[in-house]
């Protein structure tokens, strides 16, 4: 049995220790935020955080997860909007949205580390998350509005 | 179909707009119209079949047409909303279920402000009289002195002022106005249309809470995941299913209808692995051991077809357009030019893969589908489940991105078929290696073109050659040339004022399902046309932007219906229009301005989908020929615009969409099988090359047109036409990749 925390609660997890964390999250628990996107760590839909980090869920095992803490986008704004929310609806930046949970919980760890990245560091930072409408040029303005004081 | 969904307004009268609605609801007390609310006791009110009223006045307002990342439930409940003076602080969007009663619901072809923004307009002038004249009658006096205002109704002389809330009961009675007493907003009043509007998805989207087509989970939901025939109409010859079975959470293996040509939207055979969560599903439908008999398709090999097909433009094909004798232009002329251009198969690749819910029983069906096209799923699941129409509902979920894939019903044929033989509800989840393998492509292509130069520099004739599979093969195998709804994207309708042009389409028969992608053949058409004005401008020694504006001629419209286009009411092809963006678009980007070294710019400019856009693209190439975009202008006129926010956002998406197919994106097959499965191979750009991207909107106050995809077809020509300026080198084959050749030719 693995025993860990999602969103501040204690799971308890029994199944197949192969099953990366991303199915756990939205099969068996029902935590659907977390996004499927290519199941091998190259789009960055699944983002969520390990202890603080971003990590890819879909390629995270369950076995790897005894008393780890995971956050997740439904987990974020636990205690109230996060400022890349708020900055994210003041740039409009989703389109169809798809990808929109992992690009913030991407940016979340960015800032996290670094409160006030320069565009390279946002564009390195961002690079593994894909979103195919191409709201990118508005995630840039996002994170910075966020970092800039709307935090 | 593309070329079968035109809907004019005189159709909305016939088939159920909003008059012949309201006829049947308060004129012949046909009270169990599904979805309509029976307006007893005057709440909750439904005067057409777009909005209805809670008890506290709440508006709710119905969007038919899928999202899909083009704003439009927010975009045509808005229009609806402002011109029946509501308050959107009180408005609930709904999505609506897929039924014909809302008119055309299938989301493609950039086409719903077009085709639904009158009838929204409608809808909302029909219930802003209601409520005035609910609020004249209970105030005993004539309607002519109340105006509706912000969710209420305004007693003009008195000040009198009632909410919209006390007077749904009182218009709950009232005969539906016919169209002749309508009197429609006059656009300075507007607080909606044309102003920026968030999106009403936004926190949803933004909280992990939005429930795309993957995110249904339905009480004793099964997962499912399928193993399809490599080769398109392959078939299983045997397959061992022990490993799978053994393996914890799979609870059965299920071998899947083998369809037979045409592909139409087939689901497309396999073997199918039904577990309790996805993962089992997928891990054990790789354990699956399965034989398959590969058909005829196996011999496709898309390099060797790519040289069949160039080889088939150099020849000549059949004449689609024809005007003067481009034969004799081309023999008298001073100077001739040829180029030819190719460009390979793309996937849609959503970030959403495909993923449908499905639940079946004996006397009902209930599918939960990301789908563009809803009312296409009804006859589907009709034919699998032998349900009758009221015995089946569809949802329609948010789409995790589209671009002509969702159009396709396959994916949720297969989850109808599943829920009906293990009579429970099921989730088929497709990986992306299916999504990328099993498309419905678009086309690979090759095309011909030629041009004659007189003496005085003059362009005497243009010729243009395309080969490429058909979108009509998925329906028709029999179709082995382009058809005039393709050609005429870019090619056929070709705006420039040259004596003698000819287009001619060469044989190419399709080996994988051709489907459409966001802007079609313009992607492919617009590409070689602007190239070639490029090329043109060069061989007559002019600057690019003097040679497109001097090609595209005087201002005038043009009408290309007797090639076989279609002419739809209101929207001529007006060239002034296309030379207007593209004057705009080269003063805002600075054409001609010096540039630093290995930069160069490019100009391009394409009329789709009743919009005029034209780009101007900057690239930097260095000496080992890397190159990246750092700048992007791109102007769109696409005629009245309901919210300005999401028509720069689909542009500045379209111009990341161009640059990943100009850059990155192909799918090649080998043995019938596609050799690309994810996001390592097929390439879509990432935030790092992302240029600073400006979009410049015309106001205008012509009918609504495209928006989604008008903005990608000039992407790719601007950026290589920008290359050839960078670097003296012309490029012709797509995609480029990410390091240019610059050995000179
Ligand atoms: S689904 Fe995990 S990175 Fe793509
Ligand atoms: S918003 Fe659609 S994939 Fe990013």
């Amino acid at each position: 049995m693995i025993k860990l925390n999602v969103n501040g609660e204690a799971r308890e997890f029994e199944g197949d220790g192969d099953m990366p964390l991303l199915w756990y999250l939205r099969d068996l628990l029902t935590l659907t935020g977390t996004k499927f996107g290519c199941g091998k760590g190259l789009c960055g839909a699944c983002t969520v955080h390990l202890d603080g980090q971003a990590v890819r869920s879909c390629s995270v095992s369950m076995n790897r997860l005894e008393g780890a803490n995971i956050t997740t986008i439904e987990g974020l704004a636990a205690q109230g909007e996060h400022p890349l929310q708020i900055a994210w609806a003041a740039h409009m930046v989703p389109q169809c949205g798809y990808c929109q949970s992992g690009q913030i919980m991407q940016a979340a760890s960015l800032l996290e580390g670094n409160p006030d990245p320069d565009d390279l560091q946002i564009d390195d930072a961002m690079s593994g998350v894909i979103c195919r409408c191409g709201t990118y040029q508005r995630i840039r303005a996002a994170i910075k509005s966020a970092a800039g004081g709307g935090a | 179909m593309k070329h079968t969904r035109q809907l004019s307004r005189r159709d909305f009268l016939k088939t159920g707009g909003v008059f012949v609605v309201g006829v049947s609801l308060f004129g012949c007390g046909k009270e169990n119209v599904p979805g309509l609310v029976k307006p007893a006791s005057g709440v909750p009110w439904s005067p057409d079949v777009f909005v209805s009223f809670e008890a506290d006045g709440t508006a709710r307002i119905i969007s038919h047409r899928s999202e899909m990342g083009q704003g439009i439930r927010t975009g045509l409940p808005a229009v609806l909303a402002d011109e029946m003076e509501a308050d959107w602080s009180r408005v609930r969007v709904e999505q609506s279920v897929g039924d014909a009663k809302y008119g055309n619901q299938n989301t493609d072809g950039s086409w719903s402000v077009r085709g639904f923004m009158q009838r929204m307009l409608e809808a909302g002038a029909t219930v802003r009289l209601m409520l005035e004249q609910s609020a004249a009658q209970q105030w005993g006096v004539d309607v002519s002195e109340c105006a509706a205002e912000f969710h209420t109704v305004v007693h003009k002389p008195s000040g009198r002022v009632l909410d919209y809330k006390d007077l749904v009961a009182g218009a709950s009675e009232l005969p539906v106005p016919g169209l002749e007493q309508l009197e429609f907003k006059s656009p300075e009043r507007y607080r909606y249309i044309g102003k920026e509007l968030p999106i009403v998805d936004m926190h949803d989207m933004t909280h992990g809470s939005a429930d795309y087509g993957a995110d249904i989970r339905l009480p004793g939901m099964k997962f499912a995941a399928i193993a399809r025939p490599p080769v398109v109409f392959g078939k299983v010859k045997t397959y061992d299913a022990q490993k799978t079975m053994a393996l914890a959470g799979v609870e059965r293996v299920i071998e899947m209808p083998a369809p037979e040509p045409p592909a139409v939207f087939k689901a497309l055979g396999g073997i199918a692995v039904i577990a309790e969560n996805s993962w089992a599903a997928l891990r054990g439908r790789d354990l699956l051991s399965i034989e398959w008999d590969d058909g005829a398709n196996a011999d496709y090999d898309s390099a060797e077809f790519g040289k069949a097909l160039r080889e088939t433009v150099r020849q000549p094909g059949k004449p689609q357009r024809d005007e003067g004798n481009i034969d004799e232009a081309l023999k008298t002329a001073n100077r001739t030019l040829e180029a030819e251009y190719y460009a390979p198969h793309l996937a849609h690749a959503p970030m959403e893969p495909p993923a449908a819910a499905a639940s079946v029983t004996a006397d009902f069906c209930e599918i939960w589908a990301p789908s563009q096209d809803p009312q296409s799923l009804i006859p589907m699941a009709e034919a699998i489940t032998g349900l009758k129409p009221e015995q089946i509902r569809i949802n329609v979920t948010l789409l995790g991105g589209a671009f002509g894939r969702k159009s396709k019903c396959d994916f949720v044929e297969e989850a109808v078929i599943l829920s009906k033989q293990l009579a429970a509800p099921v989730m088929v989840q497709w990986s992306r290696e299916d999504d990328i393998r099993h498309d419905y492509y678009h086309t690979v292509s090759a095309q011909h073109l030629a041009a004659s130069i007189d003496e005085q520099g003059k362009v005497t004739g243009w010729r243009h050659r395309v080969a490429y599979p058909s979108i009509m093969s998925t329906f028709d195998a029999a179709v082995k040339e382009a058809v005039p709804f393709e050609t005429g994207l870019a090619a056929l309708n070709l705006p420039y004022s040259i004596p003698n042009i000819r287009l001619e389409t060469g044989v190419a028969e399709s080996k994988v399902r051709i489907g459409w992608l966001r802007s079609v053949c313009n992607i492919f058409q617009s590409f070689a046309v602007n190239s070639f004005t490029d090329e043109i401008a060069k061989a007559r020694g002019m600057d690019p932007l003097e040679n497109l504006l001097e090609l595209l001629g005087p201002d005038r419209t043009l009408d290309f219906t007797e090639l076989g286009l279609e002419a739809t009411e209101n929207y001529p092809f007006d060239t002034g229009r296309l030379r207007s963006v593209t004057e705009l678009v080269a003063q805002k980007a600075g054409w001609g301005r010096s540039l630093p070294q290995g930069h160069g710019i490019g100009i391009a400019a394409q009329y789709s989908f009743h919009s005029y856009v034209a780009a101007v693209v900057e690239v930097a190439v260095d000496g080992d020929g890397a190159w990246r975009v750092p700048r992007v202008d791109i102007a769109i006129d696409c005629g009245q615009y309901v919210n300005p926010d999401r028509v720069r956002a689909q542009q500045e998406g379209a111009v990341v969409f161009g640059l990943s197919l100009a850059r990155d994106s192909q799918i090649t097959a080998a043995n019938g099988r596609i050799e690309q499965g994810n996001f390592n191979n097929y390439q879509v750009l990432r935030i790092g090359l992302t240029p600073d991207t400006r979009v410049h909107l015309v106001e205008s106050s012509a009918p609504p047109a495209g928006v989604g995809e008008p903005g990608v077809p000039p992407i790719a020509p601007a950026v290589t036409n920008a290359i050839f300026a960078a670097t003296g080198k012309r490029f012709r084959d797509l995609p480029l990749g990410r390091t240019l050749d610059l050995t000179p030719v």
